[in-house]
């Protein structure tokens, strides 16, 4: 079956077979090895992307769903390819050690963009909510929370300059 | 890594394209809503349907509306939905205490009310929430609309009255003015299913139950109710020691099966002690107490 998926803003247009997985589409099909696959039971959320927007695991959404649909994997959260092109959630799990080794990351980063843009100013327990869909098993969670917090205190402070910016603009005229 | 058998698959256009599909495709072909439950069973080669009806692009299926004095909640309305629903969180704090208790976060983005009736296992939520709530279950086939409730909904782990040729389109829930509702449920982590799970709806009438429902998960209680212990409180005080005795009833009656999430006299003492806590809550909320 022929399908157009939007993947990281790019349009890719493949015949699939309809029991592939969306997970096995962006590995295999587009090789974007980013989205990690830890299970059968759709338990660990290492698989976890993003389908208009919405949080899911994608090891459990065929690839026919999201036919038509856009997707975001962890290749689309940098804007670029240097440190100063990373998402802000990126340079959180960097500067707070938010993983070691990395297997279940792509989709917790995934996770806490998606929170970030509903709640710019989450608590320690709703972003401890909103990841526990998703299995860590090197960091104990702790250092991934203070990632998340990171990255939202840094784009409160992007805010604040922003709107100060305005207000002095405003000041002049 | 665990693959899918092979099928052919189907976007359904509308309820009355899915049932022709169904109808063309015969016994072998399923719906898939969320895909939350039939797709790992695929994946572990536990269901293996020759053809996929897909329902996801029905948006018509996913609302939820007040209809003067109950609201409809659609098949196709997400977990997430309903959690972050205002007006379920109004009328029915029960489905909002469930909600925020099954399975996690990104699940519940995909997970649909329509597909967690219908795939009606022995631990489901959802199934107790609306039975103790006693609502509507509308199914649609090719000669229209008919209507069963909930209670008589599942014939059996899962087995519902939906015949193959048929939808489950919506659940509709009666508003009670002056009734509370909540639930309970004990999990061994965050995300997993039931040990055991109770909800209550309670309308109290001058202390007096006027009014009550009282459903079960996971502790293998017929059509997820119990019946004796509603019948025990109704038209009795609505006070703290028939909470309690309505509790004894609850776990008397049930007949939980040992598992890994724990023994039998276990689970029963669990569907006591977390239908005398629903009642409580619904009780307080009933008098606007509780949010
Ligand atoms: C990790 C994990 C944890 C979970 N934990 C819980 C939990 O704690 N509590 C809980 O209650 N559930 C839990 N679930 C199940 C979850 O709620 C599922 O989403 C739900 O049971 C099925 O909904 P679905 O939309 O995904 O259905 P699907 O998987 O798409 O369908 C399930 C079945 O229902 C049929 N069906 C679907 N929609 C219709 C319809 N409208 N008309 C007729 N037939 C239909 C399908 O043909 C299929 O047989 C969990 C699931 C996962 C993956
Ligand atoms: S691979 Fe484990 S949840 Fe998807
Ligand atoms: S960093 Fe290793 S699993 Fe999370």
């Amino acid at each position: 079956m022929q399908i157009t998926v939007s993947v990281n803003g790019e349009s890719h247009v493949r015949d699939v077979e309809p029991r592939l997985l969306l997970t096995h589409f962006l590995r295999d099909e587009l090789r974007l090895t980013g989205t990690h696959w830890g299970c059968d039971t759709s338990n660990c959320g290492a698989c976890v992307v993003r389908l208009d927007g919405v949080p899911v695991k994608s090891c459990t959404v065929l690839a026919v769903m999201a036919d038509g649909a856009e997707v975001t994997t962890v290749e689309g959260l940098a804007h670029g390819r240097t440190d100063a092109d990373l998402d802000p959630v990126q340079e959180g799990f960097m500067v707070c050690h938010g993983l070691q080794c990395g297997f279940c990351t792509p989709g917790m980063m995934l996770t806490s963009r998606a929170l970030l843009d509903r709640d710019p100013a989450p608590s320690a327990a709703t972003i401890r909510e909103a990841i526990s869909g998703q299995i860590c098993r090197c960091t104990g969670y702790e250092n991934i929370v203070r990632s998340v917090q990171w990255a939202a205190a840094k784009e409160a402070a992007t805010r604040d300059a922003a709107d100060a910016d305005t207000d002095s603009s405003e000041a002049l005229a | 890594m665990q693959v899918p058998a092979q099928f052919e698959y189907h976007k359904a256009t509308s309820v009355d394209d899915a049932i022709a599909l169904l109808t063309r495709h015969g016994p072998e072909s399923f719906v898939v809503a969320g895909g939350h439950s039939l797709l790992p069973m695929m994946k572990l080669r536990l269901a293996e349907p020759e053809t996929l009806i897909d329902i996801n692009g029905l948006d018509e299926l996913a609302t939820v509306t007040v209809e003067s004095d109950h609201v409809r909640i659609g098949a196709m309305v997400r977990h997430s939905a309903l959690l972050s629903s205002p007006v379920i969180a109004e009328h029915f704090p029960i489905f909002t205490d469930a909600e925020r208790l099954i399975a996690d976060p990104i699940v519940r983005n995909r997970g649909t009310i329509g597909g967690s009736l219908c795939q009606a296992d022995p631990s489901e939520d959802l199934s107790a929430a609306f039975s103790a709530m006693r609502a509507t279950a509308v199914i649609r086939g090719a000669d229209g609309e008919r209507e069963v409730p909930v209670r008589e909904f599942h014939r059996g782990p899962y087995e519902t009255a939906v015949a193959h040729e048929e939808l489950l389109v919506a659940v509709r829930v009666p508003i009670r003015p002056a009734s509370g509702s909540a639930y309970a449920k004990l999990e061994r982590r965050a995300g997993d299913w039931a040990v055991a799970s109770a909800g209550a709806m309670l309308r109290v009438d001058a202390g007096t139950v006027a009014e009550v429902g009282i459903g079960l998960s996971a502790v293998g209680a017929a059509h997820f109710v119990a019946p004796e212990a509603e019948e025990y409180l109704r038209g009795g005080p609505a006070s703290d020691e028939a909470f309690v005795e309505a509790g004894r009833i609850s776990a008397a009656h049930c007949s939980p099966s040992a598992d890994q999430r724990g023994p039998v006299d276990y689970k029963r003492h669990l569907a006591g002690e977390l239908t005398t806590r629903v009642l409580r809550r619904a009780a307080r909320r009933s008098r606007g107490e509780e949010a």
